[in-house]
């Protein structure tokens, strides 16, 4: 902040008007508009910017009657302790790895249906798969978990198809194996058809102008496809691309909780649950803090590279 | 205009494809409903794939609806949705009808800073910290406040209000109204399609939510339906609910399960239709700012 006020007042002298006396005639003016603005500059000061100050127990132990200024400070000690800890690897591997596959298989998902979507004539039948395929997306992440839970168990109904194939029948969710593929695959289930809305938007937005000159040209629909459909949909492909590599380290716990059990830990156990676990659950707050904060930081960096690379290539970014 | 047979046979595979997809998507919930209705032990019996209820049995059903933990969940959830999302949406546009005024010197400074939250965060134990040092712990508040603003719904408005005409104000500035005048009865009536919107992202997301009543309540009495459906489904622990006696049908519990499920989702089903052509609006508003 100090630095913006640096810059401000740079400018401003240039103007021959003082920082403050700027300020104050800004504030004499918009009296009221400021007082507008107190809820919401409390709010994003308590709740955002209190928490980023309270990370700062990452580099303490934290002890609650002595609070966050008391707790005794011990530098990158927890940092230490996690990158030499048998978890560490573990956490990072599913959490990069669960990453990974989404990016491979979950993202893309939503792009192909929407390209078939906007193939379809029949406008019955478009509102009548789209209907159906967004409505996972509003039931809640219990029930949907609680589906999987009861579909995996021994006689539960996935294992009534894999049964026919010639499969085995076993709980589905006690295998370390399947974790990740039932976790991305009922995430594609859940949310592709949502997420194929904002292409769609892409898509209508597109010239259509465009297809007809295509036409005259001689291109089928599969060129067209590729020649007019596909770089219409790219700035948005790649805003979306970028998001997603940005929250590389980011699987929520959410999901991950209700669907892991010990038996699973090995494959299912990621920085946010194992955050959850350590500092929830069993009250070591610093040392959960650090992981969370190694966490962040190493998320803000992927994002920044992301943004620069597609700024590269692209001249599409986020800012 | 003519058609090639490739064009021919890309269509079918395309309906064909598409068809697929919708009965996967559609037939998980059909098969909990469809057994929520069967009687237990016919649904032992019988094994594969459901197309009709087997039987006609609502002990089920009735199992649920007494249970209280069901009921005091349902409730509190009412609670939280509806005090939840009046104070998110009118928080949220207060605070985007500020950021949008053009003649602020102090916006683009307060928009940084904001922005920045999106990207970094303090993380969930010192979340967790404050809000027990606030006082909020075991407080249905936990649930309410800090959530209030959601940033990227804040974006979204503030780029909407940004492009009322500003002549509407002068005019209204000029008849004499005030800056809360302005954006109670001139931008706030321009805004009701966005507004609606609103209503429906955040009502859904209280609706559904229930991480943050795991982490911050203890007391079962504030319990919203979400916490109390994941000790039933996930960790099938009944003992809330005193229904379920060791001499019923020991199949009972998976009808119970799947009745749980539909009363649980049934309010969202029923307000679909109404509320799904609001959806591709939500998200064209989203894009704005991509």
């Amino acid at each position: 902040m100090a630095m913006y006020q640096q810059q401000r007042a740079g400018i401003n002298a240039a103007s021959r008007l003082s920082y403050a006396a700027v300020l104050k005639k800004d504030f004499r003016k918009n009296k009221f508009i400021y007082l507008m603005g107190l809820a919401g500059i409390a709010y994003y000061v308590i709740f955002k910017y209190v928490p980023m100050y309270g990370a700062l127990i990452a580099f303490k132990n934290y002890i609650p009657t002595k609070g966050i200024m008391g707790s005794p400070w011990v530098g990158f000690k927890h940092f230490i302790d996690f990158f030499n800890s048998y978890y560490f690897i573990r956490v990072l591997r599913n959490t990069l790895l669960i990453n990974l596959y989404e990016l491979l298989f979950a993202f893309p998902a939503p792009i192909i249906l929407a390209l078939l979507l906007n193939e379809i004539r029949l406008t019955f039948f478009k509102r009548l798969v789209q209907t159906v395929t967004y409505l996972p997306h509003f039931v809640s992440m219990v029930v949907i978990c609680g589906m999987i839970v009861d579909f995996s168990q021994k006689a539960g109904l996935l294992n009534t198809i894999i049964a026919w194939f010639g499969g085995e029948k076993e709980n589905l969710l006690l295998n370390p194996d399947l974790f990740r593929p039932i976790f991305i695959g009922s995430g594609i289930w859940q949310g592709v058809g949502w997420g194929s809305i904002i292409y769609l938007a892409a898509l209508s937005s597109i010239d259509p102008q465009l297809y007809d000159a295509a036409t005259v040209d001689g291109a089928n629909r599969w060129q067209q496809m590729r020649h007019v459909t596909i770089p219409g949909m790219m700035p948005t492909i790649v805003i979306l691309l970028i998001l997603q590599i940005g929250g590389m380290m980011n699987v929520g716990f959410e999901k991950i909780i209700l669907l892991y059990n010990p038996q699973t830990y090995e494959t299912a156990d990621v920085i946010s649950s194992f955050v959850y676990r350590r500092g929830i659950l069993e009250a070591n707050y610093s040392f959960s803090t650090a992981v969370g904060l190694f966490n962040s930081a190493v998320n803000f960096m992927l994002l920044i590279v992301a943004n620069r690379l597609s700024r590269k290539i692209n001249e599409t970014s986020l800012w | 205009m003519h058609r090639s047979l490739g064009d021919k046979m890309f269509d079918v595979c395309n309906i064909i494809i598409l068809s697929g997809l919708t009965l996967i998507t559609l037939y998980p919930f059909l098969f909990v409903l469809f057994s929520s209705l069967s009687t237990p032990s016919e649904l032992v019996k019988h094994s594969g794939i459901l197309w009709k209820p087997l039987g006609f049995y609502l002990e089920g059903y009735k199992l649920v609806l007494k249970n209280p933990m069901i009921s005091v969940g349902y409730q509190n959830t009412l609670i939280y949705v509806a005090a939840g999302t009046a104070l998110n949406v009118f928080f949220t546009s207060l605070f985007a009808y500020v950021l949008s005024r053009r003649d602020l010197y102090w916006k683009n400074h307060m928009m940084m800073l904001v922005v920045f939250t999106m990207f970094f965060g303090g993380g969930l134990i010192p979340e967790y910290i404050l809000v027990k040092n606030l006082g909020l712990l075991d407080t249905r508040w936990s649930l309410i406040l800090p959530g209030l603003i959601a940033t990227w719904n804040l974006i979204i408005m503030r780029t909407s209000f940004q492009s009322i005409p500003y002549e509407l104000e002068e005019a209204a500035k000029m008849d004499g109204a005030s800056d809360w005048t302005v954006f109670w009865r001139v931008i706030l009536p321009l805004s009701v399609p966005l507004i609606a919107v609103m209503v429906l992202f955040y009502g859904v997301a209280h609706w559904n939510a229930w991480a943050n009543a795991l982490i911050y309540l203890r007391n079962r009495d504030l319990f919203p339906l979400q916490l109390v459906l994941r000790q039933i489904l996930i960790q099938n622990d009944t003992s809330g609910s005193t229904n379920l006696s060791s001499d019923s049908d020991p199949f009972l519990g998976e009808v119970v399960k799947h009745a749980t499920i539909v009363v649980a989702t049934v309010p969202i089903l029923i307000l679909y239709p109404l509320i799904q052509r609001h959806f591709t609006k939500g998200v064209m508003v989203g894009a704005l700012k991509g």
